[in-house]
């Protein structure tokens, strides 16, 4: 038994990781459009009923995404006849599988320690996250290009071909933004960048990467949601206009370029979350404190320590506790905030995507890059 | 000699191979206009069914990528010979089809059939001052839904979602009062030949006003979040644009028209009805964000015709006479030899009924002018050389109506 712990602790983080992106997955199309339809003044998806004890429960329409996946698996599939159709299947599965692999190098938690073992929560500790991160995510163009390729449409052409140039030219800003914050922080392991997140600077104000970088929280986020390909720029989409690189697909190949997207939002604000919003750092929550507790003995541990001057004791267990659900929390906010956005912006147009991408965040990356390693080379 | 060979042969291998499906066999081998070597270019269907056009009509596209050469609109999906019907039916019974040349805004299409064949019959005078002011009524709530669908769904078309749902949600308040004045909601059959068909409902007017009061503050709430937005203007400013004599030449109507800087409204310009009584502005493009004549400005004229006709409208409801709402007119019509023709000012332009009778209870020839026809003419114009995205955004500019184009 003992040989096999290191295993079931690896299967559990797996498991939480698939839990936090699957299980997203599906509430956020159900939020996606409720949320919609309540900008647009709907009620939106409520329809969706289970029959229990002979009461109906409609909960909101959260069953959507269960009949949703339902009717995507019953549905037929079809190909079209010029299709190639070993790419146009295996399309979905590229798009689909870094869209999941890349939720591996984000922590979700700090270090716990069991019965005398320092345990990770995060699925993968390299040395090298972010770039891995990086090189998962190029990946993910294939996919996309494949579909668009294989599908023989012309429309699909299009929207495959938009895809590629978008989402390749916006990797490179994207990565350039981060590459400020490998300079403040010093590695490129997501996990002691959250350490390092911990910090405060002045004595109250957090170090986190939004703080020290605005800029390149801007540029991340805009790159994000590009490589995303939402609106405003779900130029291989454009609902209006190609229809998309996915318009030949029906049934659940169709259904998983639709999960990949929402997967993909939850590894943005995964990526997000941990680069700039400090990962599971709870604001003055810190390991390693001395607190006085009410018999007057001095205890070395986990806590909040404010800059007003109070503190209270939480132990490790509890700590982490609130670790995890601050992670969740930022989270599922920085999605939400993104599904804000798909609902209130326009479309811009191909080539002012590129015009934005290259002219514009290029040179604005490389500038605060510059900027940074000066100021991180004077300090 | 070489160029027009050049030309039949360009055609004949786009027409060739427009069944091809593959992107890469379907692509026509044409040779582009400056006689350079075979150049692979792809002809692009957008159409009859493709959620831009809003209605079936068939943009065929030829483009090289993102970049379009070559734009042929192809009409006629939509068309339901209804001038052909109106040399079958009576008179009073061809009054119905005019509600479906243009669905979108019925009741000015009611309008030009009841005033041409009033001018036919001699009745212009005889129709009671209450049921032109009814009429009024009804074509200015019309004229603001269908604005509501056109500039609702050109914003949709740029991408932005809401806008266009928040449209629709006013769209329904208009509805409702159109069920309550004529119990439809869509093809409403309101007017007659002399007059119309019932009154206000009880408490019409109040509703009508406590709506106003409620919409026209929403313009400025539609224009905060949708067309002051700086995507929305890169995306329309200098696109497409029209100028003056371009869009006289091309026989633009309506706001189309307007936007090119021509102050030209039938309800001005060849007044009818109690328009003349009535206190309105008629916005002209001014090239609020590029030039004038650009898509923003087709856009923005319609925006601001709304709130001509919110104006209007309180005007007419506060002004509108008491008395009867139909002129006496014989059930069976057999007007003499004669022809006339009537235009309207309707959401989309002049809308002129032209009709020839004959003495029979049915006409000889009737004839609808419309707006959308010429709207759809001069995308082969403006087409060559945007980008696809363009297009789409372009085309809604014009708001064209797939029914009213085909009739």
């Amino acid at each position: 038994m003992e040989a096999y712990t290191p295993y079931l602790w690896d299967l559990g983080r797996i498991a939480f990781m698939f839990a936090i992106c699957l299980g997203l997955a599906g509430p956020l199309t159900w939020a996606e459009r409720r949320q919609s339809a309540m900008i647009q003044d709907r009620i939106g998806p409520n329809r969706a009923a289970l029959t229990l004890f002979g009461r109906e429960i409609r909960a909101f329409g959260l069953f959507h995404p269960i009949a949703d996946v339902i009717k995507l698996i019953t549905k037929e599939d079809t190909i079209n006849i010029h299709a190639d159709r070993f790419l146009y299947n295996v399309a979905p599965f590229i798009a689909l599988f870094p869209a999941l692999m890349t939720f591996a190098v984000v922590p979700f938690g700090p270090d716990i320690t069991v019965g005398g073992e320092v345990h990770r929560l995060q699925v993968a500790r390299m040395d090298a996250g972010i770039l891995v991160v990086f090189a998962i995510s190029s990946i993910a163009v294939f996919g996309v290009t494949l579909a668009g390729y294989a599908s023989a449409s012309k429309f699909a052409l299009l929207g495959g071909l938009r895809a590629s140039a978008q989402m390749i030219s916006y990797e490179v800003t994207m990565g350039l933004s981060v590459l400020g914050l490998v300079l403040i922080f010093g590695t490129l392991e997501p996990s002691a960048m959250v350490v390092a997140q911990g910090e405060l600077i002045g004595g109250w104000l957090p170090r986190w990467g939004v703080f020290v970088q605005p800029l390149s929280f801007i540029i991340f986020f805009t790159a994000a949601i590009a490589e995303n390909k939402r609106i405003p720029f779900d130029m291989a989409e454009g609902e209006s206009e190609i229809v998309g690189y996915f318009v030949e697909y029906s049934g659940m190949k169709f259904g998983m370029f639709f999960m990949a997207e929402y997967i993909e939002i939850t590894v943005v604000a995964g990526l997000l979350t941990t680069l700039f919003f400090g990962g599971w750092q709870v604001p003055y929550l810190m390991d390693g404190v001395e607190f006085v507790n009410a018999a007057g003995t001095t205890i070395v541990g986990t806590g909040f320590h404010f800059p007003w001057g109070g503190q209270l004791y939480t132990g490790e267990w509890v700590g982490a506790g609130l670790r995890v659900g601050a992670f969740l929390f930022k989270l599922i906010f920085l999605c939400w905030l993104q599904l804000m956005l798909r609902w209130t912006l326009p479309r811009f147009r191909y080539d002012q995507v590129m015009t934005l991408g290259w002219r514009r965040l290029l040179p604005l990356s490389l500038a605060n890059l510059v900027l940074t390693a000066a100021v991180v080379l004077l300090i | 000699m070489s160029t027009s060979a050049n030309t039949s042969t360009k055609q004949g291998t786009i027409s060739g191979s427009s069944t091809g499906s593959g992107s890469s066999t379907g692509a026509s081998r044409a040779e582009n206009s400056a006689g350079t070597p075979r150049e692979e270019h792809m002809l692009l269907n957008m159409g009859p069914q493709h959620p831009s056009t809003h209605g079936v009509i068939n943009l065929r596209v030829e483009s090289d990528g993102e970049m379009i050469l070559r734009v042929t609109p192809e009409v006629g999906y939509l068309h339901r010979s209804i001038e052909k019907i109106a040399e079958k039916v009576s008179y009073n019974g061809f009054m119905p089809y005019t509600d479906r040349v243009d669905y979108v805004a019925a009741m000015t299409a009611n309008e030009g059939y009841a005033m041409v064949m009033e001018r036919i019959l001699g009745l212009v005078d005889e129709v009671p001052r209450r049921a032109y002011y009814l009429r009024v009524i009804a074509s200015e709530l019309c004229r603001i839904a269908s604005h509501h669908v056109a500039t609702g769904t050109m914003v949709m078309d740029v991408g932005a979602y809401s806008p266009f749902l928040w449209w629709l949600r006013e769209r329904e308040a208009i509805n409702d009062f159109m069920e309550a004045l004529c119990g439809a909601r869509l093809t409403y059959n309101y007017m007659r030949i002399g007059g119309v068909m019932a009154d206000l409902p009880p408490g019409f007017d109040r509703r009508v006003i406590r709506w106003l009061d409620h919409f026209e503050p929403s313009i400025d709430e539609f224009n905060r979040a949708a067309s002051e937005n700086k995507i929305y203007i890169e995306r329309l400013a200098h696109l497409g644009v029209v100028d003056r004599d371009m869009a006289i030449a091309w026989g633009l109507a309506g706001p189309n028209l307007r936007a090119s800087g021509v102050d030209f409204d039938v309800r001005k310009n060849i007044p009818y009805s109690v328009y003349p009584e009535l206190e309105f502005d008629v916005p002209v493009g001014r090239g609020w964000c590029g030039e004038v004549g650009d898509s923003y400005d087709r856009y923005y004229v319609r925006i601001l015709e709304m709130k001509e006709s919110c104006r209007i409208l309180r005007q007419a409801l506060e002004g509108i006479p008491e008395g009867d709402t139909m002129a006496k007119v014989s059930r069976k019509l057999k007007p003499e030899r004669d022809e006339a023709y009537a235009p309207v000012e309707s959401a989309r332009g002049e809308m002129g009924y032209y009709v020839v009778t004959d003495g029979e209870e049915n006409a000889y020839r009737l004839k609808v002018r419309t707006g959308s026809f010429t709207a759809t003419q001069i995308m082969q114009a403006l087409g060559a050389g945007v980008l696809i995205a363009d297009l789409v955004a372009l085309f809604a500019s014009f708001d064209v109506v797939a029914p009213e184009l085909d009739r």
